[in-house]
């Protein structure tokens, strides 16, 4: 087994044992903290089923950022949507065999990463271009946009410009799962964009990347809003009553 | 007005987002609340030597207490589409007030003391040390948010600003650092039951008052009674309701309302205040207490329901909070929504048909409606949700014949603030005020202008106080606002009334 096979297995089993136990470690501190006032932003659904919508318009349409400023929500909205895209075309190196829906979809995929690629350049422009954007921007903020435009592009490079044997990047892959390892092939563009998706996955937990879990357990937008009806107490604040 | 040097705002005529002036707004700072007041709150009387390890070890508690500051605080993604929403930005230019960057001021120190990243590589995410000029930042630029919660209108994950400064402003009454203005009025609900301080016996005269305007002039015996015991409903209302312009008109017709409605009513000298500036500092413990006196008068008279009149904070404190703080309200009429707000009941007369209107009794006015920011974006009223922008408009259309909104982006749920919400209503901050409340004075401007519009209906005693006070600011008639409940008593014709054309024929007689 070469060295370099050696490293990127280890580097990946950590960065995945670091996203997994990092998000769980957020997610649990979120679920855990308790709500004690019922503050949804009104109006709002009286309903279960209505916050349901609500979420989901949020997460698949971005509702909200629609009604505040429309190239953002452009930018943004094609750079995640095409991720998505891409995200799923990539579980073809994970799975075994490749399902249906996964193969209908390469085509997509593969023109997907360049709709991210603009999509992350055009939020880049944002934060040179808009003065509010700018000033609000710290170091982090762009760098965040380097890493993504950095694995697109050297993801876009490997389909469209110099291959890569993916065949062999699927057995590396499967073999890390099934801990019966193979070998990564020695590609320069590959070892960058492999690189920097394991500091993507690192940093997930530590970032603003929490904007993942953390659109979930926002209580302006997950709360019901029945308070009249519904009396709603913290536990903390139950010790008060006493 | 000479004694402020400010520039005001101009108005426009389509709204602009201005570029940004660093720090037009540093010199703005409340005067700050004496050991004293701070200490009849159960806070530290002042800074003491620690107050950087109380201000962490508050910070930390909070965060392990509201589920909100700890998410808000991890998940902005920086992505300015908050930036150009707050009135306060919009009116000062100054970068601190766009709420990203106001939060943003508590963020980095939040992300210095209590994250992986702020910890190792603060200068990479903006983290920073607590230091004097942070904290002088947190004390002026967290009393320059209303609380109005139009930034989390926008944001893609609702991040409320309001729950941040409602923080911050814990955090530094905590460590001893409080505002004057909040803090006394606090203390004022405590010793005498109301923000002003009115004691029980000013109000019995007022209300007294009241009973003999609305007796000669209607020849109706319509009673405004104080701690009735019995009574079917207590009326809770701002204590600005009880002498001050527009607000005491509001007053008096809820009182014609409850005549007309049969029902009997009375206020209470213990709860004689709907505020809850607990809110506004962001003390539970303190909001918890003001709202238990509502409790306690509530039993004590044995009153069937509770009504709120009309104030904006206090009907979200009443609405979304009281169920919770004072809660639970088993003993009043289970067919009542408990609270209810006054224009519910209002709405429900007039769907009854109960009352008897004479619509042009107001048609001397073109009239417009402000939505409050924390009943439009905060509360509900009636069973379906935007019922606080329908209910109030209906109302008003039911008793006012010229009715005219503002530009959609300015009314219902991306209204904009008057710019004294959120315990900002005090004269140290008259420039804030003038210049947030430069979006709302706008919009008003634009309709006066095309659609001849000549008064303004409020529901929130601070937006009618407010507004009174900035209107001559921008060239308007501080007269131009009315209360809703105003525009009601003027069109209600009592049972028995003897009304002007009868006075006349019987002179003839
Ligand atoms: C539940 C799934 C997700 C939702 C609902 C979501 C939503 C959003 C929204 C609304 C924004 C603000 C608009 C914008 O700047 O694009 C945003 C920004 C961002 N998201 Fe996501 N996101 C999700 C997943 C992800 C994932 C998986 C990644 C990364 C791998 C990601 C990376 C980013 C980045 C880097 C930004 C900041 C872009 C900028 O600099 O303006 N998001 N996200
Ligand atoms: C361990 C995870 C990953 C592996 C093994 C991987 C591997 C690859 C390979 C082998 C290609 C070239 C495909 C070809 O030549 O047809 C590629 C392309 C690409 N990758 Fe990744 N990648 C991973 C994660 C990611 C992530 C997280 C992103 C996005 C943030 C990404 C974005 C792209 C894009 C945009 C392309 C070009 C378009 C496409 O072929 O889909 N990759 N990746
Ligand atoms: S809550 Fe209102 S005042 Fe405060 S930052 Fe948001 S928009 Fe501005
Ligand atoms: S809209 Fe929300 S996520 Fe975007 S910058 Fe403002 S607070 Fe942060």
């Amino acid at each position: 087994m070469s060295f370099l096979t050696i490293t990127f297995a280890a580097l990946f089993y950590a960065a995945t044992a670091i996203m997994i136990a990092g998000l769980a470690n957020k997610i649990i501190q979120f679920a855990k903290t308790p709500a004690p006032l019922k503050i949804p932003t009104t109006p709002a659904p009286t309903t279960q089923t209505g916050v349901v919508l609500r979420m989901f318009r949020e997460v698949a349409f971005f509702e909200s950022l629609f009604k505040a400023t429309k190239w953002t929500w452009l930018f943004g909205y094609l750079f995640h949507i095409a991720l998505f895209l891409v995200l799923l075309r990539h579980l073809r190196y994970f799975i075994n065999p490749v399902p249906m829906p996964i193969e209908i979809i390469q085509p997509f995929g593969m023109y997907g990463g360049f709709a991210m690629v603009a999509g992350l350049f055009g939020l880049w422009a944002r934060r040179f271009l808009v003065d509010r954007v700018r000033y609000i921007s710290a170091a982090s903020d762009h760098l965040i946009l380097m890493l993504l435009i950095g694995i697109g592009i050297s993801g876009l490079s490997m389909t469209f410009g110099v291959h890569t044997d993916v065949v062999a990047v699927k057995s590396f892959f499967i073999g890390l799962m099934t801990f019966s390892w193979s070998e990564l092939p020695a590609d320069t563009l590959l070892i960058i964009h492999l690189l920097l998706v394991a500091a993507l996955m690192i940093i997930f937990p530590f970032s603003k990347l929490l904007h993942v879990p953390g659109v979930f357990f926002s209580p302006s937008r997950n709360q019901v809003d029945n308070p009249r009806e519904q009396r709603h107490v913290a536990d903390w604040a139950k010790k008060l009553e006493e | 007005m000479a004694k402020y040097d400010f520039e005001i705002p101009k108005l426009k005529e389509y709204p602009e987002v201005p570029e940004l002036v660093d720090g037009t707004m540093d010199h703005m700072e409340t005067f700050r609340a004496k050991p004293e007041f701070q200490e009849a709150l159960g806070f530290k009387g002042e800074l003491g030597e620690n107050w950087k390890e109380d201000a962490i070890e508050a910070m930390g508690d909070l965060l392990g207490k509201y589920r909100s500051l700890q998410v808000y605080l991890d998940s902005c993604v920086k992505c300015g589409a908050c930036t150009d929403k707050c009135h306060y930005y919009l009116g000062t230019k100054d970068p601190k007030n766009m709420p990203v960057a106001r939060q943003d001021l508590l963020r980095k120190v939040y992300r210095r003391y209590f994250t992986f990243a702020g910890k190792f590589f603060p200068k990479l995410v903006g983290a920073t040390d607590l230091t004097e000029e942070i904290l002088d930042d947190w004390y002026n630029y967290y009393h320059q948010c209303s609380q109005c919660r139009r930034c989390s209108v926008f944001c893609p994950y609702g991040i409320d600003t309001a729950e941040i400064s409602m923080a911050a402003r814990e955090i530094m009454d905590r460590i001893g650092l409080g505002d004057k203005y909040s803090n006394e009025i606090i203390g004022k609900v405590f010793k005498i039951g109301n923000n002003l301080g009115l004691p029980e016996p000013a109000l019995a005269d007022t209300l007294e008052g009241l009973e003999e305007d609305v007796l000669d002039e209607t020849g109706v015996e319509v009673k405004y009674p104080l701690d009735m015991k019995g009574a079917e409903i207590l009326l809770v209302t701002p204590s600005a309701d009880f002498f001050a312009e527009p607000h005491v008109d509001g007053l008096i017709g809820y009182g014609k309302v409850f005549h007309e409605a049969g029902v009997t009513w009375t206020l209470s000298s213990k709860a004689s205040e709907a505020a809850n500036f607990g809110m506004f500092i962001g003390s539970y413990e303190n909001m918890r207490k003001i709202s238990l006196r509502i409790r306690e008068a509530a039993i004590e008279l044995g009153v069937k329901r509770i009504v709120f009149g009309e104030c904006g904070h206090a009907w979200r404190v009443a609405y979304s909070f009281l169920n919770t703080l004072a809660g639970p309200f088993d003993f009043l009429d289970p067919n009542y929504p408990v609270p209810q707000h006054i224009l519910e009941f209002t709405y429900g007369e007039l769907q009854k048909g109960t009352l008897n209107i004479d619509k042009s009794e107001n048609d001397h006015m073109v009239l417009t409606y402000h939505d409050s920011c924390n009943v439009a974006r905060a509360t509900r009223m009636g069973d379906k949700p935007g019922g606080q922008f329908e209910i109030p408009r209906a109302v008003i259309k039911a008793v006012c014949n010229n009715f005219v909104d503002m530009a959609p982006e300015t009314i219902r749920g991306t209204t904009f603030c008057c710019g004294g919400g959120g315990g900002l209503l005090t004269d140290d901050l008259m420039e804030v005020r003038v210049k947030g409340a430069m979006p709302r004075m706008e919009a008003l401007k634009n309709v006066i202008e095309e659609h001849g519009v000549t008064n303004m209906a409020a529901i929130c005693a601070i937006c009618k106080s407010q507004f009174t006070k900035v209107l001559p600011f921008y060239g308007m008639d501080m007269d131009m606002i009315v209360s809703v409940h105003q525009l009601v008593s003027n069109a209600i014709i009592l049972t028995g009334q003897v009304s002007e054309d009868d006075e006349d024929g019987a002179d003839e007689d």
